[in-house]
């Protein structure tokens, strides 16, 4: 038996979040627009004939004087956390579902506002006095819910499956939850003749199972008008929440970003990495101040990493703007990722076979490097560059990992007076001096013409004796430096060492190690 | 390679697969490659570890280095290493057991220095991790329980003259030690780069 639940759904959510962010009225034909279409529009524009779904062209041609403004999650969450905390104020136990849809389990509150229309009501105008439209819908589970919201209808307990069963189809298919293969499937169903949930519905769930994997078996379960998972959820163990103290503490949106991606992927791979994945999470962060916050977010589907993260991201960007106007004391200091409800392997496990075939090895490889920058910091992992330039330490740009590998200087040009190859495997960061001596004993410096003074016979550094130079190549001369390469004589049983030195004429230093 | 088959701690269902590394360098290893799962100790020579990493990330493999802050990536490219499947992890600090069970977790060829500050408790772990996630573990320095110990001496350089010429590459001998099947020491001359 699904929980009963109202939902709040605040329609065109992404074009009221890009109006209220470009200071723009909600009366404005606006639409939002994500890979060239339409991805929504105000009323407006609808009334003039633009459609969801719809061409970016084909919608401007239906509305000449569109205002487009490009999808951004982030900005729709952002601007949603008033509207949330506004219903917290009248009732606990809020969780978003995504931007601009919420859900509040409805036993409670209807009992204490005096039944379930009287609770609608008064979320609406609660709602209206942040200066947001919404409805509101009241139904077992949340599938059924929002659908509910949509319609503005309360569906009497128990009346989900009567409720569902004569909606389309396409009902399955809801763009803003970002669904991946859905759509597909909604299409693929239709093209079998199956036109709505009801019909869906009554194909029996092993054939759905075995033909549409776990993804075709999750939709049968919501046309159906059951709960959204297997009731056989487990309550996780205290010990999978995951805690991260930030000092400095987060004021900066930017640095709660790479905060968010780190944490999310600790907590999506402790998940896994015991078979589970989370449906439900608990975002708690401390400020300063001391002031706890909590939010909880509730998901139709099992969480990828990339859904931890950005609801992470999402929530803190939240908070954030909430601290830029004043209202907070102080940056977050510790964050506390605590899944509220798991799923395990059981039902995960043809997404997870069907996830791991296609996680490549790079996926993988870039899943550990991000771990460590969780543990060490962002810059901690590198990955160098190859470009154009004299020196050996001059042609590599480090990059930190995630950042967009690109050379400073570019190599294709000619670089004269640069050190032949091979390079020295290791370079020397800091200077470490040594004297170049001649037979004599004299030191061999670099005269106008960019010649030694003599020939190399002896290389002297801080510590230990003299070593012999066997043979040696250069000067060559790059901008204020010269570079020479000399071979010392064997020591202990490694056999000969090759040095890269580098001098200004005067002094010579360790560029260079051949190791 | 999917993490799916794993199905024991052991390590069996990597037992005979291996990355593809150097002719030369096959000769001295008791597999046809770099076994995975396997601890190979390279002692005293960035330019060993270049030959051993060179084939595997040319061919589609991760490798991570720890811990050598001086690394020239530039060297890596010219000795054959697909640099962009490098990562470097220059300072890991106090938490060095940490980095690289976290890199042993997705990255095909883990090398790190500072191997005498791990713990007996920490070696142990990580030798079971990378038996099961089928890394190749490369402490640059002492390790005991390596499966194979590779040495470099005698290096010989060739190019250079009385100013004239330049470094080309060295001639090395690589020394193997090892247990069980490994047991024999082996020797091979390599050039390096080459």
């Amino acid at each position: 038996m699904p929980t009963r639940l109202i939902v709040l759904w605040c329609p065109d959510w992404p074009v009221i979040a890009a109006a209220a962010t470009a200071g723009l009225s909600a009366h404005v034909p606006l639409a939002v627009v994500a890979a060239n279409h339409v991805l929504a529009c105000s009323a407006t524009a609808r009334a003039v004939g633009v459609r969801r779904g719809q061409r970016r062209r084909q919608a401007q041609r239906a509305c000449p004087d569109l205002e487009l403004v490009a999808d951004d999650p982030d900005r729709d969450a952002r601007v949603f956390e008033p509207v949330v905390a506004a219903v917290e104020g009248l009732t606990p136990g809020v969780e978003v579902v995504r931007p601009g849809v919420l859900a509040v389990p409805a036993r409670g509150p209807s009992r204490y506002f005096g039944g379930e229309e009287a609770v609608a009501e008064l979320l609406v105008d609660r709602v209206a006095e942040a200066g947001v439209e919404c409805q509101v819908g009241v139904a077992d589970g949340l599938f059924a819910a929002t659908l509910a919201a949509r319609r503005g209808l309360v569906v009497p307990p128990e009346g989900s499956p009567e409720f569902l069963a004569p909606l389309g189809i396409s009902e399955l298919d809801q763009p803003a939850e970002r669904l991946p293969g859905r759509a597909e499937l909604v299409d693929l169903v239709r093209r079998l003749g199956v036109r709505t949930l009801g019909e869906f519905a009554e194909l029996p769930a092993a054939d759905v199972l075995n033909r549409f994997g776990a993804a075709g078996a999750l939709a049968h379960r919501l046309a159906s008008g059951l709960e959204e998972r297997a009731p056989s959820r487990r309550r996780p163990p205290p010990e999978l929440s995951v805690t991260e103290e930030f000092d400095p503490p987060v004021t900066r949106v930017d640095v709660a970003a790479f905060a968010a991606k780190a944490i999310g992927e600790r907590l999506h791979a402790e998940l896994a990495r015991r078979g589970l994945a989370c449906v439900r999470l608990g975002i708690r962060a401390r400020t300063e101040g001391s002031t706890e916050l909590e939010r909880v977010w509730r998901c139709a589907e099992p969480l990828t990493a990339e859904g931890v993260r950005d609801r992470v991201r999402w929530q803190l960007d939240g908070w954030l703007r909430v601290a830029g106007d004043g209202g907070l004391d102080g940056g977050i200091s510790v964050l506390l990722l605590d899944p509220r409800e798991v799923i395990g392997a059981e039902a995960l496990q043809l997404d997870l076979l069907s996830g791991e075939a296609e996680t490549s090895v790079a996926e993988r490889a870039g899943r550990a490097l991000v771990r460590v920058q969780g543990l060490l910091g962002p810059d901690s992992v590198w990955r160098g560059v190859i470009g154009g330039g004299r020196g050996p330490g001059e042609r590599v740009r480090l990059v930190p990992w995630g950042d967009p590998p690109v050379p400073e200087r570019p190599a294709e040009r000619p670089w004269p007076g640069a050190v032949p190859k091979p390079t020295p495997e290791r370079l020397v960061t800091g200077p470490v001096p040594v004297v170049v001596l001649d037979g004599d004993g004299a030191e061999v410096v670099v005269d106008e013409r960019d010649e030694l003074t003599a020939p190399p016979r002896a290389v002297l550094t801080e510590k230990g004796p003299p070593r012999q130079v066997l043979s040696w190549s250069g000067p060559w001369p790059a901008a204020a430096l010269v570079r020479l390469q000399v071979v010392l004589e064997p020591s202990g049983e490694g056999g000969e060492r090759a040095l890269l030195l580098a001098g200004d004429g005067t002094t010579w230093w360790v560029e260079g190690v051949y190791e | 390679m999917s993490l799916a088959r794993v199905s024991t701690a052991s390590g069996e269902e990597f037992a005979g697969r291996v990355l593809p590394v150097r002719t030369e360098l096959r000769e001295v290893l008791p597999w046809p490659g770099l076994r995975r799962g396997a601890t190979i100790a390279l002692r005293g020579s960035t330019s060993l570890l270049f030959a051993v990493l060179a084939s595997a990330t040319a061919e589609g493999s991760w490798a991570a280095v720890v811990g050598l802050p001086g690394l020239s990536v530039l060297a890596a490219a010219e000795a054959g290493i697909a640099v962009q499947r490098l990562a470097l992890v220059p300072r890991p600090g106090t938490q060095l057991g940490e980095v690289v069970a976290a890199l042993a977790d997705g990255i095909d060829l883990v090398a790190f220095t500072g191997t005498a500050t791990l713990g007996t408790a920490q070696v142990r772990k990580l030798s079971a991790r990378v038996r099961q996630r089928g890394t190749v573990l490369l402490p640059l320095g002492p390790w005991p329980s390596a499966d194979v110990h590779l040495r470099c001496a005698n290096t010989r350089w060739h190019g250079t003259g009385a100013g004239d010429g330049h470094l080309t590459h060295r001639e090395v001998d690589i020394h193997a030690t090892g247990r069980g099947s490994a047991a024999r020491p082996r020797s091979v001359r390599v050039c390096l780069p080459g």
